[in-house]
């Protein structure tokens, strides 16, 4: 080495791989092979197969279950039902709202598909099998699958369990089928700001019903070995931790006879939050078989039964002055949970982060109120790729300012920059009580604008629209925009927990004594690239290449204790963990090199990879020659070895932000659409791996994309899901999906580490808002308000038709 | 119910097995063959996870009965690249980030191997076409239709150096 050119600080820094670098990732080599490795590739010696028996109706009672026809079958191994699970106290489970929800049918169903029974069987053909041959008296009960009708005093009571209980853990209930009235902000400032405003804008915003639907469904796979008391249970868990705490609680088992592994898992996007009744049955079952036992839900399993999100019916107000200045906004929530509370939200905010619903905007006053409803649909209000309710909030305040233009005859790009929380304003303290941490609006919003030419798009727009009139297209021109904030990264211990469990996150470092290492996190991937990223994080923090540290996650066996990924909170919260954990390295390395350099520790310096003496360059350590002293020398006052584990438990949540223009062709004759355009300007704070940025961008605007256009779980008045399987919830393919044009500045918050605020779910948030709002953009002309989402071919044919453009 | 006597050859190995007549390929590739690259991601045949070559055409194995493939040709996922090196196209996905979860990514890689057989040279329209039985919930397919057209330019140029 020393007869060689010494590298430059450039080339070391390069070597590392670390932060802004567009690393390829590690992951790559298994999955582009076939080797990952799902749930459903897990295969146990003498493992059985789990199946369920679901409910036809929405509303009734079961009178009787007869399985004599199904345990007749060869192959069937037993069926369970909630007489065999009540003596265990698990026919019923606590859902994550503070609700309890069924795990099999308690005399009553509640939602069409809900678990009925649980056949196990040697393979999963007769586990399918045996389940149809399972027998079930229904006696029908009035359905309601409209939260407005299940709050009418005659409604019929949908939870009898929760008969004359005029509170729950939200508080108040005001009739049988209400759950909680959550509310925050200055309801009577607001009211006044709003009754003495010279302008008002009025909407009911409406976002629908849909599903996270990730490619791999959920499943599971217990293990009960009842030689060591030891229960391992492998599956599609967003929060392996939790699942074991939550599983320890239930059965009763301790909870380090527990071990509980996440492999890798097939896209979550928020469905893998929730704990179904799946997970439970095949533990169960295990316990009571001493069998591996294996569950595995279809696609119309998933999408009836596991996880929906959003059904948020928002009457909104905002008001302005003439000038378009506003100065106040009050939002009630008619929210549908469905027939179980099992929202995935920190547990003090039953409405999720919806009062992020001031969005990018110095509104001075608000109030909000947020109603949860038990109708007959499935269970869940899990967050779809996006932090809790977040997507709720900015689809809301989007739609109200682009309301709002219309009723002051501005424009709407003009309105939102006249509004926006100026630079100078951060930490900005909002009227719903978040402390916005960072942001430069006026700079992303300028850019994005001159980056579409916005101008010229206007005046496109405005000739089209002529041209329309002359009868010399059919095609009018939409221009959507969208500036939006999240919130994400929860959370601070102090206000955010789940179950009780303060949403910290961890990781553990363990440098080699060759100077490689291994980094263990409380957090998951799901698809985001942990092992590349985190590595890229520690790389810059420790000087060791980023190709030379092994990220692992997901085994509660060895992993420290988190809270999981969700609610884009793996960079903001796991991230910072390892920033910290990697300092907590740096420093015990300080001390191993002054020692080997015998020097105070205070005359050394780091740089890139190294300690350097202050002053003489030629004398230095590197991180490399220090994990080896670290553990082959013996050091006076130093623990041999070189360790460090990091549970951070952030100060503030971050607020990354975006600039979405989408500019949209639709055809008023067909109802077709053509993304002629969409630019994506995303602020995330630092940027750790812009590759994997841009590629999180392209997914949570497809996402974004699929839900704005047509995806959507709908039910009929009876109950029945109308939209169980591929064939009818929309996901586009790569026919309909446009390419996208990313852009980006840098605005770093100020209390991570090292400064990131997370992007996975930001696409997601403002790309729904920027695909609707060009659709009525494009009929703003003709007079069009409000219609509700999916924007499919046939509302925008009948939105047309409506607007007497059919002639 | 009764078994059928099956023999296949799978990524260039030949296989024997005996399977009920309704079984699916899928699950005799994954649970009787231990090949689990192939994946399932729904009951309808829309996700394209399942995808396999058979004959030379691009299949959904969930679509096929494991009888129906009695004496065939099937390449998997499995039966592209090698421990020691990636296929073009799995460099290429690499290369461009054209996969997130890696769920959908066995079938996508595996049909659009058959696509470029089919059409050597494609444009983005025809990536996209011929790549819309296959869903992806990550990427949002750009990546992926960047990573197929490199992969083509990559194979085309190795043609031709070669002829």
């Amino acid at each position: 080495m020393n007869d060689m050119t010494p590298p430059t600080r450039e080339e070391r820094v390069e070597k590392l791989k670390g932060l802004g670098c567009s690393r390829k990732r590690v992951e790559d080599v298994r999955f582009t092979h076939g080797k990952g490795n799902y749930v459903d590739d897990i295969k146990l010696p003498g493992m059985l197969h789990g199946d369920f028996v679901r409910s036809p109706y929405a509303h009734a009672r079961v009178k009787s279950i007869d399985a004599s026809a199904a345990l007749a079958l060869k192959g069937v191994v037993a069926v369970l039902t909630a007489k065999d699970l009540e003596p265990l106290n698990l026919h019923w489970m606590p859902t994550l709202a503070g609700d309890k929800q069924m795990v099999l049918a308690d005399g009553k169903v509640l939602f069409q598909g809900q678990e009925v029974a649980f056949v196990l069987a040697e393979d999963r053909y007769i586990a399918a099998d045996a389940a149809e041959l399972v027998e079930v008296e229904y006696e029908e009960l009035p359905v309601v699958t409209d939260p407005f009708k299940a709050l009418e005093p005659d409604a019929v009571e949908l939870r009898e369990d929760l008969h004359g209980q005029d509170s729950g853990v939200h508080g108040k209930r005001r009739h049988h089928n209400h759950i909680f009235l959550w509310e925050a902000g200055h309801k009577e400032a607001t009211e006044q700001a709003i009754s003495s405003a010279e302008v008002v804008a009025e909407e009911m915003v409406y976002y629908h019903r849909t599903h996270p639907c990730p490619l791999e469904t959920c499943g599971s796979v217990a293990s009960m070995d009842k030689v060591n008391g030891k229960l391992t249970v492998y599956g599609t868990f967003q929060a392996p931790h939790v699942v074991r705490t939550v599983a320890s609680l239930l059965s009763g088992i301790e909870e380090h006879n527990i071990r509980v592994v996440s492999p890798d898992i097939g896209g979550g996007f928020g469905n893998k939050v929730g704990v179904y009744p799946g997970y439970v049955c095949s533990i169960v079952a295990s316990i009571v078989t001493g069998r591996p036992v294996k569950w595995v839900e279809d696609r119309m399993e998933n999408l009836m039964a596991t996880a929906f999100a959003r059904d948020y019916w928002m009457k909104g107000r905002i008001s302005a002055t003439k000038d378009g200045r506003i100065t106040g906004l009050s939002c009630h929530v008619t929210a549908d949970h469905g027939a179980f509370d099992a929202c995935a939200d920190p547990t003090k905010f039953p409405a999720g982060f919806f009062h992020i619903m001031t969005g990018s905007y110095d509104i001075p006053v608000a109030h909000v109120g947020v109603d949860g409803v038990y109708t007959n649909k499935a269970p869940g209000g899990v967050a779809y790729r996006c932090s809790f309710r977040v997507t709720e909030a900015a689809y809301f305040i989007e739609r109200m300012i682009e309301v709002l233009a219309i009723e002051l005859g501005m424009d709407a790009a003009e309105l939102r920059a006249k509004n926006f929380i100026r630079k100078e304003q951060f930490p900005y303290h909002s009227a719903l009580g978040w402390e916005y941490d960072s942001g430069d609006y006026h700079t992303a919003w300028e850019k994005a604008l001159k980056a579409v030419d916005y101008e010229g798009l206007r005046r496109e727009q405005a000739e089209r629209v002529e041209a329309f009139r002359r009868g010399e297209t059919r095609k009018l021109l939409g221009i959507g925009l969208t500036h939006f904030t999240e919130i994400v990264g929860a959370g601070p211990v102090k206000n955010c927990d789940i179950l009780g469990m303060g949403m910290f996150d961890s990781c553990e470092i363990r440098i080699h004594p060759t100077g490689s290492a291994i980094a263990r996190l409380g957090t998951i991937s799901q698809g985001q690239g942990h092992a590349t990223t985190f590595a890229q994080i520690l790389a810059s923090e420790i000087g060791l290449s980023a190709d030379s540290i092994t990220i692992e996650e997901g085994d509660t066996d060895t992993a420290p204790y988190g809270l999981g990924t969700y609610g884009s909170r793996s960079t903001p919260v796991a991230g910072a963990a390892t920033a910290m954990a990697g300092r907590k390295i740096r420093a015990k390395a300080q001390m191993i090199a002054a020692y080997l350099l015998e020097v105070h520790d205070g005359d050394l310096e780091w740089d890139v990879d190294r300690f350097v003496v202050k002053g003489a360059p030629e004398r230095f350590k590197t991180m490399k020659e220090i994990a080896y002293a670290a553990y082959n020398q013996a050091i006076p006052g130093v623990e041999p070895g070189l360790e460090a584990v990091s549970y951070y438990d952030p100060p503030n949540m971050t607020y990354p932000f975006g600039a979405y223009v989408c500019v949209m062709e639709i055809d008023v004759d067909t109802g077709t659409h053509e993304i002629r355009q969409f630019y994506a300007l995303d602020d995330c704070g630092t940027r750790i791996n812009p590759m994997i940025i841009e590629g999180q961008v392209h997914g949570g605007l497809t996402e974004a994309l699929a839900i704005a256009m047509g995806q959507e779980i709908a039910y009929d008045e009876i109950g029945n899901v109308k939209t169980g399987t591929l064939m009818d919830f929309f996901l586009p393919t790569a026919w309909e999906t446009p390419n996208y044009t990313t852009d980006f500045t840098e605005t770093p918050s100020p209390h991570h580490p090292i400064g990131a605020k997370g992007v996975g779910e930001s696409p997601n948030v403002g790309g729904v808002p920027a695909f609707s709002n060009a659709v009525h953009d494009a009929f703003r002309a003709f007079g069009l308000r409000q219609v509700h989402m999916p924007h499919d071919q046939w509302r925008i044919w009948k939105t047309a038709h409506d607007l007497g453009l059919h002639g | 119910m009764s078994r059928m006597h099956i023999t296949l050859t799978v990524n260039g190995e030949e296989r024997e097995l005996l399977a009920e007549p309704r079984e699916l390929l899928i699950h005799v590739l994954r649970e009787k063959l231990g090949l689990t690259g192939p994946h399932i991601g729904c009951d309808t045949s829309h996700c394209g996870a399942c995808t396999v070559e058979m004959n030379g055409r691009s299949v959904k194995a969930c679509t096929v009965f494991a009888a129906q493939a009695d004496g065939a040709e099937i390449t998997t996922i499995e039966g592209l690249g090698s421990p020691d090196g990636l296929h073009v196209l799995q460099q290429a996905f690499r290369e461009h980030h054209g996969l997130q979860c890696g769920f959908c990514t066995p079938g996508m890689i595996t049909r659009a191997h058959r696509l470029l057989q089919e059409n050597p040279d494609p444009t983005e329209e025809e990536v996209r076409f011929g790549m819309a039985g296959n869903l992806c919930r990550c990427t949002g397919y750009q990546n992926i239709v960047k990573a197929i057209l490199a992969a083509a330019e990559e194979m085309n140029t190795v043609k031709e150096a070669a002829e």
